[in-house]
């Protein structure tokens, strides 16, 4: 049976911070309520839910006023609540995909029997055909998201706690792992508090919407009441929410001009020069046996939108680093053609040195944290131009603009990795932006954006495919790829896994 | 599946492998004994051969334990080499070049160094390695009694170690994508810095989401219970009696071979 929530006056601060990141606010969850949380990206969602969780580190800030689960503080020891953080990459817990759902059913102290038994059933829930020894750091990032979610499954708690849990998973697999949630939910009178950007998967399965403002809550009530009260769609639009109703690609609201061109003209007919090619390309890890996808053939010309699309575990972010010369091809080849190698000797992308290969093709990463290397975000969007040598003024016009589209003004002089985690994500592919590479490969960036941020970042591709650009995005955000104009190139059918090919299978019926 | 995670892959299920992890660490303190105890190149030798004969038992992918411990050898070299040059310079002039001075003994002792670092490392590393950390955590709450919660912590702590080599490749990568990998002397050493700093700062960030990720599913509650039991078999003492025997062969041909040169005493 679930727990109800309770929140009076209820606000958190970060130690380093001076407004607060959630709150002041006052919250009534009934036991067995299902709660989705929507706001601004670096609302303090995602902190919310560490507090209802009871795992915001006291050292770490201050809170005030009171936030009661049941009757008592939330406190993660009485093992009642799951929670699943937004980062899949730094959940996994165990090196084996076994361990790491049994952790949570031994933490409740549940029979070994008994967690033996729930394991199989809970791995299935969620998608992940896997042996019980499957090493996890072997898993792709959707994966991970998944057997986070599959461990909570297997805890069956009260009160269940997610942050953005579909974010990271193909779109078409994302009903299949929200109804496991809700079955999950339904089956234990949970009481469930979910954030997610797309609320559209949600909304007819959760009782109440909660948006959070910059000062506090916004609106509450049920999903069709905010989303049909005519007063209180400005203030949501303005707010960055994402509107459930109309088409997905214009529901964004603050979708600028220029975007809503792009979505019209398309950019990919094909007429610019062919920059970077791959042939028979198979795409592996360093040190793999096996490649993860094989037989890629793909042109990529001037101006053009390719979208790598594929169930997890299908090898995108693979073959993306593989495209970028990042990692060296497991057969096949990537060659940059004339128009892109310029004077190197070399064709393969791979060989080329860092400041040869950085002005030509940028790559935008997973994890964006990994890419910050300066000590302040304008001091981040400013290096790659003044290393690919831009005048001083340019380099100061370009970060103005970039800051602005991007709602990062305020954070210009934060440091990159005390962002939240939208801000990273829009952070790390402004940086590689900056410079203008005449090929972008970049990995799910739209990830963690609310719809004002998200048109921001679609204007930035559709100005940088407008100057020519090529633009390789890896992405389950199907909006964006319709977004750039992109065309698809599905890896499900190159994949060597049986199971990413089975889903592209029936995805193709 | 390889585990990106391991440090040498183990690519076949032996019995070694399957032995208790408090067995192998138990075999590799008992080797270890047997090479550390006297300087001479007899005993560690025994220790080392028996070391490199056993490594198909240890079903370690024999060609990844190369490329991960090419710096052993160099570094033992290294020790060899120092020894080489300060050592007492008795017994015959070998070398004499300059301030270059080397002796039949300090040769001697340079060879016993060299052979004696490769033997106290290579038994603990090998064994380490194929060790599941699971496993050993397992064995370590249920038979050492040990607090579960710092031995979870410690085990979690160090799969996130384990991710480090992965991490830094992505980093590396990263860096070459936004143009600083490279390039002089100087730039490429403040890069590693650079680099090293952003690990760090990467490391305790993903330290601290994963307590809160361990947190969040009821970790520190108490009356936690095991998915898996620890045991012992007959491998696991036929594996501590073969090293025993190393151990003892190891001392005793010092012993009869007249080259015992004890540590202490």
């Amino acid at each position: 049976m679930g727990l109800p929530i309770t929140a009076r006056e209820y606000s958190w601060t970060h130690a380093d911070r001076d407004a607060p990141a959630v709150g002041p606010l006052d919250l009534e969850i009934t036991a067995g309520e299902r709660v989705l949380v929507l706001g601004r990206s670096g609302a303090g969602k995602s902190t919310l839910l560490h507090a209802l969780a009871g795992v915001l580190p006291d050292e770490s800030g201050e809170a005030t006023g009171e936030l009661l689960v049941g009757n008592a503080p939330p406190d993660p020891r009485r093992g009642g609540s799951g929670l699943v953080l937004q980062d899949p990459e730094s959940q996994v817990i165990f090196s084996r995909v076994g361990d790491d759902v049994a952790f949570g059913m031994e933490n409740l102290g549940l029979p070994a029997e008994v967690i033996e038994s729930r394991i199989p059933g809970s791995l299935a829930a969620l998608g992940l055909d896997l042996p019980l020894d499957h090493p996890t750091a072997a898993l792709s990032g959707g994966q991970k998201q998944r057997l986070a979610l599959a461990g909570i499954h297997a805890m069956s708690p009260e009160v269940i706690i997610l942050d953005e849990p579909t974010a990271n998973i193909d779109p078409d697999s994302a009903a299949e792992v929200r109804d496991s949630v809700l079955s999950v939910q339904t089956a234990a009178s949970a009481t469930m508090v979910i954030v997610e950007h797309r609320a559209g998967l949600w909304l007819d399965h959760v009782d109440r919407v909660i948006v959070l403002g910059p000062h506090g809550l916004l609106a509450q009530g049920p999903p069709k009441r905010i989303f049909s009260d005519r007063s209180l769609s400005e203030a949501l639009i303005d707010c960055g929410i994402w509107m459930p109703h109309g088409s997905e690609t214009t529901s964004g609201g603050g979708l600028s001009p220029t975007a809503e061109a792009a979505i019209c003209s398309s950019p990919g007919d094909g007429r610019g020069d062919v920059l970077l090619r791959a042939a028979g390309l198979a795409v592996g890890r360093p040190r793999a046996k096996a490649p993860v996808a094989a037989g890629i053939d793909l042109a990529v010309r001037a101006g053009e939108a390719v979208g790598i699309v594929g169930p997890n575990g299908a090898g995108k972010s693979t073959t993306a680093l593989t495209l970028a010369g990042l990692l060296p091809e497991f057969a096949g080849r990537v060659t940059a053609e004339a128009a892109l190698r310029g004077e190197s000797k070399h064709a393969r992308p791979f060989a080329w040195p860092s400041a040869l290969l950085a002005p030509r093709i940028g790559m935008v990463f997973q994890e964006p944290a990994h890419q910050f290397l300066t000590s302040g975000v304008a001091a981040e969007l400013s290096l790659g131009p003044r290393l690919a040598g831009w005048s001083d003024a340019e380099v100061d016009d370009r970060v103005v603009q970039l800051l602005d589209v991007l709602g990062l003004q305020v954070l210009a002089e934060a440091h990159p990795q005390s962002l939240s985690g939208g801000e990273k994500r829009r952070l790390s592919v402004a940086a590689m932006l900056a410079p203008r590479p005449q090929v972008l490969i970049v990995d799910e960036p739209t990830f963690g954006q609310d719809a004002l941020t998200w048109a921001g970042l679609v204007e930035l591709f559709v100005d940088a495919l407008d100057r020519g650009s090529a633009v390789v995005a890896v992405s389950h955000d199907h909006a964006f790829l319709d977004a750039i104009g992109a065309r698809r190139v599905d890896l499900g059918a190159f994949s060597t896994s049986s199971t990413a090919r089975a889903g592209a299978g029936e995805r193709g019926e | 599946m390889e585990d990106p995670g391991q440090l040498i892959p183990v690519v076949r299920s032996t019995a070694l492998v399957r032995c208790n992890p408090l067995t192998k660490i138990t075999m590799a303190l008992i080797l270890m004994i047997g090479a550390l105890l006297s300087i001479d190149v007899v005993s560690a030798g025994v220790v080392l051969a028996f070391s490199l004969l056993g490594l198909p038992a240890t079903g370690l992918d024999l060609a990844a334990t190369i490329r991960r411990l090419w710096f052993l050898p160099a570094g033992a070299l290294l020790a060899a080499w120092g020894t080489a040059i300060l050592a007492e310079k008795t017994g015959e002039v070998v070398i004499d070049f300059g301030p270059l001075l080397m002796t039949s003994d300090s040769l001697a002792a340079a060879a016993a160094i060299f052979v004696r670092v490769l033997a106290l490392a290579i038994p603990l590393i090998v064994l380490v390695s194929t060790i599941d950390p699971r496993d050993l955590a397992d064995a370590l709450i249920q038979h050492l009694r040990l607090p579960e919660v710092v031995v979870i912590s410690v085990l979690a702590a160090s799969r996130l170690l384990g991710l480090l080599v992965s991490e830094w490749q992505v980093l590396a990568m990263a860096r070459r994508a936004r143009g600083v990998a490279g390039g002089s002397l100087v730039r490429r050493t403040r890069s590693l810095f650079g680099a090293v700093f952003v690990l760090l700062v990467v490391s305790i960030r993903r330290a601290t989401t994963l307590a809160m990720a361990m947190e969040g599913r009821a970790f520190g509650r108490s009356g936690r219970t095991w998915r898996r039991r620890s045991s012992f078999a007959v491998r696991d003492v036929a594996a501590v009696v073969h090293s025993l025997v190393v151990c003892g062969t190891a001392i005793g041909a010092a012993h009869v071979l007249g080259v015992w040169n004890p540590i202490i005493g």
